[in-house]
This record gives C-alpha cells, sequence and structure tokens, in this order.
C-alpha cells in the first residue's frame, strides 16, 4: 500500500488513485503470484485479482487476494456471475469480508465460450447489477438476498465495472448510474485509447452526478507487440483502438513497438488526469505487470515512497479505521475534485 | 477481466455447431413485432376486472391453465423467442426479451458489445439490448430500462407469465432506481 490509507481512504481524499490488474497462476503455486504483486507496493493504492479472466481457470481470486497482501499490496477481489449461483456469490463475499479482503469488483463476467472450457455450463444465475444490488443489501441493510439477517455485516468497498464505447451509446452513461443506483462506490472502466470518446462519456457522467457517489477510475494499459495490438482489435470483445494509435504503432520498427506502447500509455493517463470527473487510473499490463512502475513514472505519478516502512501487508490494518457504516461517500464531493493531480 | 490467453481449443468436429446461431445457449432474438404495435398491445392487455377473473378462472382449472400456458409459451416463443422465464420483462425492456441474452442478463447490455452492436457470443446476431434499446428510444421509453430488475425466481419457469401480470404477482419484478431493496416483496 501507498500510503496506509487504501483505496477506500485514497478515494475518499480525492487523491488521483491507481489500481492495477493482476491474473493469478494456473496452477497452485504463490509464488509465481507474489513476484508479480511486489514490484508494485508503493506504487498502487490496489491490485485487482481477476476471476477466471476471459473464462481460463486460474488460481480463485479470493486466495489471491490473501497472497496480494501477504506480498503488501492491498486486494480488490474480482467476482464474477459467470461461474456462480446466488448462494456461492453471497457466501463468498461474506469469505472475502471474514478474511479482510478490503475491496470487491462485481461484473457478469466473459462468457465461457471464449475460454479455455467452453464445454461449461455458464451460471449467470444474477447479473452484475443483481450482484451490486445484494452486495449493499448484505453491507448496508445487513441481510441476504433471501431477507435473512447477517450476524456480522461485511466491510468491503463495492466496486463495478463499464465499458464507456459499446454500444448502444446512449445508454452506458446511463448504465453506470444503474450500477451505482445498486450499490457501486467505484467504478473501472474498459481500456482507454480513444480519449475524446471517454471525455465524452464522461460528460454524460457527470451530467448524472455520478462521480461524486461513484468514483471513476478508467482503464489503460500498454500495447506492447503488433500482435497484441491485432488481438485487442479483434479477440476481445468491446474493445475499441481508433485508428489513429493503430497508425501510430505501426508507423514505428517493430522492435520499438513495445516502447511506443508504453509511451502511448502514459500519454493516455496523462490526458485522462485532465478530464474532469476521473478520480483515477486501472493499469492493465497482462504479461509486464513488472513494468507498471515505469508507465506510472512516466505518466508522472511516481509516489514518495512510504517513511514508516510501509503499512501493511497485514490484511486486517489499514482499511478497517477509515470505514464508513454505510457508503464510502457520505457526503457528496464536488466533482472534479480530484485535486491532488 | 479482460486478458486472453492462448486460443480456445476447438470443439471436436462431430460437435461443431452448424452456425453459431444452433448454439447450446440462449440467443438474441429480433421481435418480430413492431415496437408500437407492441406498446399499444400494452394497452390492451393491461389489467382490468376481466382479465382479472379470467386469470383467477383458470389459476382454478389445472387443465384450462396448461392449455392457456402452452398457447402462451406458442405465440411467444415465435414472437419474441420467449423461453418462459415466467416473469414477463418485456413490457419494460422495449419489447425485446433479455432471457435470450448468452448471458441472460436483466439489467442491461455487458461490455462486450461489437461496435457494430453485434452480441459477443453470437457475432452473426444482434445484441437483444441494443434491439431493446433502439425500441425503447424510438417508443420514449427509455427510463423503463433505468428500472433496476430483481433477479429470475426458477421456481417460476414455465409458468404462465399473463396470469401471474393480470394476477398483479409481478409487482415486485422490478424497482425504480435508489428505491426498495433487491427481494423486499419476494420473501
Amino acid at each position: 500500500m501507498s500510503n496506509g490509507m487504501g483505496l477506500r481512504g485514497r478515494l475518499a481524499s480525492g487523491a488521483f488513485a491507481v489500481t492495477a490488474e493482476i491474473g493469478p497462476p494456473r496452477g497452485a503455486d504463490p509464488e509465481a503470484l507474489r513476484r508479480k504483486v511486489a514490484p508494485l507496493a508503493g506504487w498502487v493504492d490496489a491490485v485487482n485479482i481477476t476471476d477466471n479472466a476471459g473464462a481460463y481457470v486460474r488460481m480463485a481470486s479470493w486466495a489471491g487476494s490473501l497472497v496480494a497482501a501477504q506480498a503488501g499490496v492491498e486486494p480488490v477481489m474480482q467476482l464474477t456471475c459467470r461461474d456462480r449461483n446466488r448462494l456461492a456469490l453471497q457466501s463468498d463475499l461474506l469469505a472475502a469480508s471474514a478474511v479482510g479482503i478490503p475491496n470487491v469488483l462485481l461484473m457478469t463476467g466473459d462468457h465461457p465460450k471464449f475460454g479455455d472450457q467452453p464445454d461449461a455450463k455458464p451460471v449467470f444465475d444474477l447479473d452484475s447489477v443483481q450482484l451490486l444490488w445484494a452486495a449493499r443489501m448484505m453491507r448496508d441493510e445487513g441481510r441476504l438476498l433471501s431477507g435473512r439477517a447477517l450476524s456480522t455485516r461485511p466491510a468491503w468497498l463495492i466496486g463495478a465495472v463499464e465499458n464507456p464505447f459499446a454500444p448502444p451509446a446512449g445508454f452506458r452513461a446511463a448504465r453506470l448510474a444503474k450500477k451505482a443506483d445498486a450499490g457501486a462506490e467505484f467504478v473501472q472502466t474498459q481500456f482507454v485509447f480513444d480519449v475524446p470518446a471517454f471525455a465524452r462519456w464522461m460528460a454524460e457522467v457527470a451530467e448524472l452526478g455520478l462521480p461524486g457517489r461513484c468514483r471513476i477510475l478508467a482503464g489503460v494499459g500498454p500495447v506492447r507487440s503488433l500482435r497484441a495490438l491485432d488481438h485487442m482489435r479483434t479477440g476481445v470483445p468491446g474493445l475499441h483502438i481508433p485508428g489513429e494509435v493503430d497508425r501510430r504503432l505501426r508507423s514505428v520498427p517493430a522492435d520499438r513497438v513495445a516502447e511506443e506502447g508504453v509511451r502511448l500509455c502514459a500519454e493516455i493517463i496523462e490526458q485522462i488526469r485532465e478530464i474532469p470527473g476521473v478520480s483515477g487510473v486501472h493499469v492493465m499490463a497482462p504479461g509486464y505487470e513488472h513494468g507498471i512502475p515505469a508507465i506510472l513514472e512516466r505518466a508522472g505519478l511516481a509516489r514518495a515512497r512510504p517513511r514508516d516502512g510501509g503499512p501493511g501487508s497485514e490484511l486486517t490494518g489499514g482499511f478497517q479505521g477509515d470505514r464508513s457504516p454505510r457508503s464510502a461517500w457520505p457526503t457528496a464531493p464536488t466533482l472534479g475534485g480530484t485535486g491532488a493531480h | 477481466m479482460l486478458a486472453r490467453g492462448d486460443a480456445p481449443p476447438e470443439p471436436p468436429a462431430g460437435l461443431r455447431p452448424r452456425s453459431s446461431v444452433t448454439g447450446p445457449w440462449p440467443h438474441p432474438v429480433r421481435p418480430r413485432l413492431p415496437g408500437r404495435v407492441a406498446y399499444r398491445l400494452q394497452r390492451v392487455l393491461a389489467p382490468n376486472a376481466a382479465y382479472r377473473g379470467l386469470a383467477g378462472a383458470l389459476a382454478k382449472v389445472p387443465a384450462a391453465l396448461r392449455v392457456f400456458t402452452a398457447a402462451e409459451k406458442v405465440t411467444k416463443g415465435a414472437v419474441f423467442g420467449c423461453r418462459m422465464c415466467g416473469q414477463c420483462t418485456l413490457p419494460v425492456t422495449g419489447y425485446a426479451c433479455p432471457e435470450t441474452c448468452p448471458k441472460q442478463l436483466r439489467n442491461g447490455p455487458c461490455g462486450g458489445v461489437g461496435a457494430d452492436g453485434s452480441c459477443e457470443v453470437f457475432p452473426d446476431l444482434r445484441c437483444v439490448w441494443v434491439v431493446a434499446y433502439e425500441r425503447a428510444e424510438r417508443e420514449g421509453r427509455v427510463t423503463d430500462l433505468m428500472l433496476l430488475q430483481r433477479p429470475v425466481d426458477h421456481r417460476r419457469a414455465g409458468q404462465s407469465a399473463w396470469v401471474s401480470y393480470w394476477r398483479g404477482d409481478d409487482e415486485s419484478l422490478w424497482s425504480a432506481p435508489r428505491a426498495g431493496t433487491v427481494t423486499e416483496e419476494h420473501r
């Protein structure tokens, strides 16, 4: 953790937040995950641990979250509706809080068709909005979907995802409003490569008064090769790469694409920071997690290292103290209150 | 959430569907009734004393209810691709059925919709939520899509949604944004 206040404190303070994304290993060895997470300590406020991302089986996100915490970075546990019915979703949410996971990110999940086991039964018992709603009810009202009372309320910060670029264009800001209504307190977006389109979406989001009650972290990441570029253009549903980005990456010699991709990512981060209402960035760099600090440094997001030797590798410290019993944002801050750029 | 690994294994040749439309999952269905006509029918079919009486009578005669339910299944199946979840959202989803979404999303489209409005799971079909949005927008009913749809009660699968609707059993299917809780009347 960068400064001991955790993601919740960071977002509440209005300072620009940084999260990153890590996929747990396909295997039972926690060391590989620790090696990916440890270099991010002091650079990010929290790290997402994905939940069978892309419908490929990996170590469970709750266990990955514990490993991340041991490695010194606060986890955001991703939880998808694809693999669990409503009973399992609720018990996993209780478990997450019980072991001290301070943030959860609730999403529908990629369809099994795209993963390594397309023969699996897709569950989708709840959708992401219903799961957000259930989570808020568990935490704020102390009740399960069944209405039964919980002995102890969970305490996580509730996150969601949104894709500002997918059709129907007129409904994407409204869809975020729906998620905020259901319970989302922060949202991480799909990769932003088209900054003007993102800014237009942010204007709609601001119009709906959302940044005050649901913090927005823009998804960013480096394109490291032309092969990756082609994959992102055609192989990832809902990802939009504008022509100018495509041309720029193709215009440099093949051995310079990686560097250009990192430079582009840093530039995009700098542009995003100027957009009113944006609370932070979420960096996704699969296979290149060790390069995230360099990207952040280039984007001007390097932080002073913690002076007290760093709080927290233990899970239950840090976030409990500054949690409010209901929403994390009791008073609506002013729009664009991301003052500490 | 976004990283993809290696290409997924192909299914054995003999199991490969002829076209994606014949795949094993629900697939988006484009309603065969213009939105304007559907909303007009909505006014005709709105609950009133006569319908309530009919629904009450049907509920008392199992054989008659079976016939009525079968007729509903055939009609709504042909027009909307209805899968008889028994809790009809059609009146507030532009008369496009969200249960035909491969992820059966009741609260709006996923993030994987193609730039051309295609379904990520069946790329040769249009996303049913894109269709729902377009139909709702044309009829000035976009605010319907903001309603929070509660989780489906799977015990009601196969039951007549029309009878439930006329009997007033559907009051708790959705709620206004920021109002109520997720299961308020389901207990």
